[in-house]
């Protein structure tokens, strides 16, 4: 299967023959080209990696022909649908927008499921991790890969009770990434400690054997502390646990991630107390890889306060260094992430990693002042941490006393930590001691193994396993008859390849749409008020999804989500031809046997240049490129004197730029330019023009224009209708 | 207990002033190693249902085939032999594939046999 860029993704054709589908690779990959200056477009970068083949790039490119440089560090985006089937569709977005990491979140529940499951259930707030889930989705991550011209890590999570088996499944399924942090379990998910460390072992065992890059899991202490920046030398001595630990087994300190966020958020002065924990963290951990994650802590359902707080979390990347970017959702202060959301958060990470490329090339971080002074404490304040879990006995015992997730700065404490008991939790009792005569005839095995005599290895006795033969591996498809995406594909077959669609924002067909509505009431009013709009809009299930007061009394924003109750039918649609251009050869042809000239101008009180200049200009392959002359009377220009220029000229158009609509301005002035010319006795000779955001070839027609070009529009476009229209006058 | 102190960093951190950057950093590593040092003992030592599992699934067996073997063995009290040795050994006693054996265990068959392995 390969994937057309004109075509969806069939999920249909996806999931043929998924028992004999073998991933292609193994182990994790970091971005190629890396630590090298490259040129892209007009510019020279400085942390960027090997472009993509196909991709889409920011919307402010187009002032730069278009250009979309790849940072140095590889960018993840985490999708948690709960429907695997729509993820993947997402994942393909995504990675044409520049994400090479793709983090499955896992359903509700999962980590205290002492198995692996099968099938293709549907999950809450992520998704049930299953082979098939694993196999269906690497599948489509190899195609979509191919597609970009990059490889694309697949990341999910090896935590709960069955921590080895998800570690052999992913193994064996081609999965590049995963969280491992045997606190985690323990902290988090009340598994008992004994058995989360001791399951952990193994499971790291698999993980090096497969070359599955590792996070731990201590970001979450963040997001768990009542003041998330109070935690931060525990926050070190996690993941310093974690990745000594993961050493000892045998991982490669290339691919032991720390997960590490920027604790607090503006209003708090984040800089000052955020950066030095970069620093400190960065110092002692010098080894090891940085994953940095953006903050959800102090995230609410603003997505402008989102934004700004990730941006500046990106600034403290570029500042300190990143190996791994992850990204959050800007509304996941709302609900789970919707599809444009995933790109908006890698948009902005893109954004400000190119806006900072080289920036540590120019501003040095200065360690005389009060920087190396909070460095240097926190690293002691982490270091006294760890010597107090040693004088009360050891890790364990440290738990046992509320060690962790103490709100007090430590070696304050407040008393509120999270105790454990190391006879409690989930999984409690079920580790045994391994007699003499253990064996386990695997390739892979962490700890006592009794290797009989007569192997040479401990997989001898089975003939090989499947790390060393996949054909043994054991494909289950479904286990629920009714819970599966067979069901869930027959149910929106509707909306597959036909001509019917419908909105969505998580799932296909699910039919969500948001809207922003300001209203001129409190904020308590407001948002009943909302609510109302949207049931007369005809949505159901109307919810808010944020709002704010701007004054007590004076007004309120709200968005607001709700469903939808039509289908759109497309064939039904009336779309306007695409007019087709002239070839460059042909319109430079045309022009070079008969000259052309014109007068362009922004009229009204208009300040708007830059698209009129870039239709002009030689540079952005405007019409001057075509060998049409030109004359530009610049902004707020009126429309008599665009006329009086044209005739003192003898010009053979006039392109009206019009950006501002306001009180349907803008047709006002085309209106206004036809009639002038009309009444100057030019019309029958002048081709008139205009452009603008709004403007649509309709309106201006309508208007009694020859044409009209709105959004995205080329100097090629206009210079072809400039000849046609020309040839069609003589 | 949990216990509540105040901050008393600049007390505790005597020790710890006049280190050098780097031997800060050592110690901090060296503290660290410290403290894992009996969990990855008790890694080597033991074993657990997951991990059994884990074998057990390297060695060719479905989540679904896996799960009623580790419970039985757990019964038998031979986890500390290893659920994989189990079904080896089975399969070496009765000269059947080793597949066959942890099938046969997985659906209630040869328990009697596995009395007799070791």
């Amino acid at each position: 299967m390969k994937l057309d860029p004109n075509k969806k993704l069939d999920i249909k054709e996806l999931l043929k023959d998924l028992e004999s589908y073998r991933p292609r690779r193994r182990g994790w990959h970091w971005r190629d080209g890396r630590n090298e200056k490259r040129t892209v477009g007009d510019f020279e970068y400085h942390e960027t990696s090997e472009g993509l083949k196909n991709y889409v790039p920011l919307p402010g490119s187009r002032g730069f022909n278009y250009i979309d440089p790849q940072p140095d560090c590889v960018i993840t985006t985490e999708i948690a649908s709960g429907r695997f089937e729509d993820d993947i569709r997402r994942m393909r977005m995504a990675a044409w927008h520049g994400a090479d990491h793709m983090m499955v979140i896992r359903t509700m529940g999962q980590s205290h499921i002492d198995s692996l499951i099968e099938g293709t259930t549907q999950g809450i707030g992520g998704i049930a991790v299953t082979r098939k889930q694993c196999r269906a989705t690497r599948k489509a991550l190899d195609m979509i890969e191919d597609e970009v011209g990059r490889p694309i890590n697949f990341h999910s999570y090896i935590s709960g009770v069955a921590g080895p088996d998800i570690a052999v499944m992913f193994a064996e399924e081609g999965v590049n990434g995963a969280h491992q942090d045997p606190q985690y379990n323990v902290l988090y998910r009340n598994v008992n400690m004994v058995r989360s460390f001791v399951d952990a072992c193994e499971a790291k065992k698999v993980m090096v054997w497969a070359d599955i890059l590792q996070i731990d899991g201590a970001h979450n202490a963040n997001a768990t502390a009542m003041k998330a920046w109070k935690v931060r030398p525990e926050l070190m001595v996690q993941h310093a646990i974690n990745s000594i630990f993961s050493r000892k087994i045998g991982m490669k300190a290339e691919n032991i991630a720390l997960s590490t966020v920027p604790p607090t958020a503006p209003p708090a002065p984040r800089m000052r107390i955020d950066l030095p924990y970069a620093v400190a963290l960065r110092d002692f951990f010098s080894d090891y890889k940085m994953r940095a994650q953006q903050n959800t802590k102090y995230m609410e359902s603003d997505m402008r306060e989102a934004t700004v707080t990730h941006t500046l979390d990106l600034m403290i990347s570029r500042l300190t260094g990143a190996d791994i970017q992850s990204t959050i959702t800007p509304d996941e202060g709302r609900n789970v992430p919707w599809h444009y959301n995933n790109i908006a958060a890698i948009s902005t990470a893109k954004q400000a990693l190119n806006g900072m490329d080289g920036l540590r090339e120019m501003i040095k971080l200065d360690r005389e002042g009060p920087l190396g002074d909070e460095v240097r404490e926190l690293k002691e304040r982490a270091v006294l941490f760890l010597e107090e879990i040693l004088e009360v006995g050891g890790y364990f015992k440290a738990v046992e006393n509320g060690f962790f997730i103490d709100s007090g700065y430590y070696p304050e404490r407040n008393g509120d930590g999270i105790p454990r008991q190391i006879d409690g939790g989930i999984g409690v009792g079920m580790i045994f001691e391994r007699d003499k005569d253990y064996f386990a005839p695997v390739s892979v095995h962490y700890g006592y193994n009794n290797i009989p005599a007569e192997f040479k290895k401990a997989s001898d006795a089975i003939g090989g396993d499947t790390f060393e033969d996949s054909s043994k591996i054991v494909y289950i498809d479904e286990l629920d008859e009714y819970d599966n995406v067979n069901t869930r594909l027959k149910e929106l077959d509707k909306y597959y390849d036909t001509n019917i669609v419908k909105p969505e924002v998580e799932w296909r067909a699910d039919g969500i749409v948001a809207t922003t509505i300001f209203l001129p009431l409190d904020e308590r009013t407001a948002e009943f008020a909302a609510i109302k709009c949207g049931e007369k809009l005809g949505l159901e299930d109307v919810t808010v999804a944020h709002k704010q007061g701007l004054h007590p009394s004076e007004g309120t924003i709200v968005e607001i989500k709700g469903k939808v109750k039509f289908d759109i039918d497309i064939s039904e649609l009336v779309i306007p031809e695409k007019v087709p251009v002239l070839s460059e050869e042909e319109i430079r042809a045309d022009v070079s046997a008969k000259p052309m000239s014109v007068v362009a101008a922004t009229v009204g009180n208009d300040e708007h240049s830059v698209g009129m200049k870039e239709t002009l200009d030689i540079k952005h392959g405007g019409i001057e490129g075509f060998g049409i002359k030109y004359l530009y009377l610049g902004t707020s220009c009126p429309v008599e004197k665009l006329v009086d220029a044209a005739i003192e000229t003898n010009a053979d158009a006039i392109l009206a730029s019009t950006i501002i609509t306001h009180d349907d301005v803008h047709t006002k002035n085309m209106s206004k330019l036809h009639d002038l010319c009309v009444e100057k006795g030019i019309r029958d000779k002048v081709m008139l023009i205009v452009g603008g955001t709004q403007v649509t070839n309709e309106i201006a027609v309508e208007a009694g224009m020859d044409a009209g070009f709105g959004r995205g529009t080329h100097g090629i476009d206009v210079a072809s209708f400039l000849v046609k229209r020309r040839r069609e006058k003589q | 207990m949990a216990v509540k102190r105040a901050d008393d960093y600049q007390t505790r951190r005597e020790h710890l002033k006049n280190l050098s950057d780097d031997e800060l950093k050592k110690r901090f590593w060296e503290l660290a190693e410290k403290v894992v040092e009996p969990m990855l003992e008790l890694g080597y030592k033991n074993t657990t249902p997951a991990i059994e599992r884990s074998v057990l699934l390297r060695m060719g067996f479905s989540s679904l085939e896996v799960k009623p073997i580790v419970e039985g063995v757990m019964k038998k009290g031979l986890m500390g032999k290893g659920a994989g040795n189990v079904v080896w050994r089975l399969s070496k006693k009765l000269g059947v594939s080793v597949r066959e054996a942890g099938i046969g265990l997985s659906d209630g068959k040869y328990w009697d046999e596995v009395d007799k392995l070791f």
